[in-house]
């Protein structure tokens, strides 16, 4: 135990010996765990932004179709709410759920035309599942089912040169297979960061759209939110068992690409890691290793005095893991401090059209979870305490008689 | 003399040494036959080469013999694994070198605490004995620097004072005073013979010093790694 004090106190005082150079190594390992913690940060904020966003734009946690509607969704293609289909729906997992009525259709104002998806909504429903009534930015979203205005988006408005309380003219396939067409007076525009959502989709309630199609208790999807993201398995497990006859799938298969981002981003994190923590653990190699044969001589003289080799060995260990932890502690208050500068995210909007291309927003969030957290420190303290046993190892092999006459 | 200082501290028996330097064999020691005794105050002389510092390594169990036995206090150090050697060391011998061998970065008491502190005994009774020591070595006051702050010849009296705090039975000293003026060398010989007075250390010193030769009570002459003369002083 007076041993393990002495080489503590040793341990402490020798890292500070040169000073230049352990500042010079600190400094490389901090901007390693900055980078590690940061990227990570960066890379969570973008999955976990793509994944918010597929679920909040209409996706949901999952969907139910008629099993046809995916491959041709017409509205020959749609269920009909029945007695099981609300039964199975009515259960602790599942938190929201909202029926819509989705077509292709065509959107005619003044000035221009433009191909969209038509989307009949449950304005109380959808109130509680999906971005839209948080995204109006003028007019209102809609106040009941009653409501016979449209909501488009904003880049939508400026395509079509069309404004608030302007009339634009909806056109789609009817149940008979005719084109029907309707007038609607534009009563909300609704901003988000995707632009393709904004000129992609026109929301009318489901009581319009039945008009406009001319039947009624039509329903395309219905799309449910459950409890939180870890539900979404056994739920859709069990509405599979209830609604045999019914096509029902999560947000896994029905964005493919999104999850494909959310796999990628586990793999590229421990990739990256191991790349910027084998970069620093160079670092850290040669200065224990320049230590080691700066101090030879030191060597050889502790072990004339008597200290056990498992000690020397463990006081330039201990060294090395004081450097880590000292790295860690200002590195990871570095990167917390630089998250919390990026506030809201960081403006990507000059790659817009790449990021749409990826699903992503224009706004990247920097998001620090507390796993990823935990995994940047633990490779840097694991493996960085593997990577000091080697030159310690190689101090406590020294021959004294060869250490201590070493110039 | 007492029967205490009759007591063998050192035997070598038929030690040898041979370095291989590429292809050609180099005899550093050969026929070692050598005893010291308990309060002994041994200097080995003789010239560059002669295998001086190599028999000091030998005895202090820094380097092992090609063949032979030493024993140290009866105990056969050949028979040691690294940790006991280690052991030996820590608590039978005590090392003077010629230069840079206090830690930098430990304050003079700190450099002749470490070995009590290794040998783990309590804070209290080291900072006493530490001070003491100090005192003895007169360098009493300055025991919060740090070597860098001390001059050469205080940087070896605080060596001398870690070698003998913990009353070991035996003190190697090689070149203890190759780096030193005359005035602080002979203030460090009368150190160590006081010592060896006070508390019957033993001392062996491998030195080209004539004051130590001198004033050894027994001179070993070494040459071409062969013991060629013992004189009782």
């Amino acid at each position: 135990m007076n041993s393990f004090s002495l080489i503590m106190a040793l341990a402490w005082r020798n890292l500070w010996r040169n000073k230049r150079r352990t500042s010079v190594i600190l400094f490389a390992m901090i901007l390693g765990i900055w980078a590690m913690v940061v990227t990570a940060a960066f890379m969570r904020g973008m999955a976990l932004q793509a994944l918010d966003d597929t679920i909040n734009n209409l996706t949901g946690h999952i969907q139910i179709h008629h099993p046809k509607y995916l491959d041709d969704p017409v509205i020959d293609n749609t269920i009909t709410m029945s007695a099981t289909l609300e039964k199975a729906l009515t259960t602790d997992q599942v938190l929201h759920w909202s029926s819509r009525i989705r077509v292709p259709a065509v959107v005619n104002s003044e000035r221009d035309t433009s191909g969209v998806v038509l989307v009949g909504i449950n304005p109380k429903q959808e109130a509680e599942l999906s971005f839209l009534k948080n995204a109006i930015v003028q007019g209102q979203y809609f106040n009941s089912n009653n409501d016979k205005g449209v909501i488009i988006g904003k880049k939508l408005a400026d395509n079509l040169e069309t404004k608030l309380g302007k009339r634009i003219v909806l056109m789609t396939q009817n149940k008979d297979n005719e084109i029907t067409d309707r007038g609607f007076r534009i009563t909300g525009i609704y901003d988000t960061p995707t632009e393709g959502m904004e000129t992609g989709f026109v929301f009318i309630t489901t009581r319009s759209a039945e008009k406009l199609i001319g039947s009624n208790q039509l329903t395309s999807e219905i799309t449910l939110l459950t409890r939180s993201l870890d539900d979404v398995d056994t739920t859709l497990g069990q509405l599979k068992a209830d609604l045999p006859d019914l096509d029902v799938q999560s947000w896994k298969t029905l964005q493919p690409f999104t999850q494909l981002i959310v796999e990628m981003y586990g793999d590229f994190q421990y990739i990256w890691h191991l790349i910027v923590f084998l970069a620093m653990s160079f670092g850290i190699i040669n200065t224990l290793l320049m230590t080691i044969f700066e101090r030879t001589r030191e060597f050889g003289l502790f072990q004339a005095l008597g200290l056990k080799p498992r000690f020397i060995l463990l006081q330039v260990w201990i060294e090395a893991v004081f450097m880590l932890f000292l790295a860690l502690i200002i590195g990871n208050l570095v990167s917390w401090l630089t998250v919390i500068a990026t506030g809201d995210g960081i403006d990507v909007s000059a790659f817009a059209q790449g990021m749409e291309m990826a699903q992503l927003s224009n706004i990247i969030p920097f998001i620090i979870i507390s796993e990823d957290l935990m995994l940047a420190n633990f490779i840097v303290i694991s493996l960085g305490m593997l990577t000091g046993l080697y030159p310690a190892w190689r101090a406590s092999r020294l021959v004294p008689a060869n250490a201590i006459t070493r110039i | 003399m007492t029967a205490t200082d009759t007591e063998l501290v050192v035997q070598c028996q038929d030690i040898y040494k041979t370095y291989q330097q590429g292809p050609i064999a180099v005899h550093a020691l050969s026929e070692i036959n050598f005893d010291v005794h308990r309060g002994d105050f041994i200097c080995l002389s003789g010239p560059s080469g002669s295998g001086k510092s190599t028999l000091l390594n030998m005895i202090g169990g820094l380097d092992v013999p090609s063949s032979g036995e030493i024993y140290i206090d009866g105990e056969e150090i050949d028979e040691l694994d690294k940790g006991e050697l280690a052991d030996m060391r820590l608590h039978k011998i005590g090392f003077i070198f010629q230069a840079y061998n206090l830690i930098p970065v430990l304050t003079a008491q700190e450099n002749i605490e470490m070995v009590m502190q290794m040998q783990g005994i309590k804070k209290h009774e080291r900072h006493e004995k530490s001070l003491t020591t100090l005192k003895e070595v007169g360098l009493e006051g300055l025991e919060h620097r740090k070597p860098p702050e001390l001059s050469g010849g205080q940087q070896q009296r605080v060596a001398v004072a870690r070698a003998i705090v913990s009353q070991p039975s035996l003190v190697l000293a090689d070149e203890p005073t190759a780096n030193l003026d005359s005035v602080t060398a002979n203030k460090l010989i009368d150190l160590m013979l006081q010592m060896n007075e006070q508390h019957k250390t033993t001392f062996i010193i491998s030195t080209h010093d004539p004051m130590i030769m001198q004033r050894a009570k027994t001179l070993v002459k070494l040459h071409d790694g062969k013991i060629i003369d013992r004189i009782q002083q």
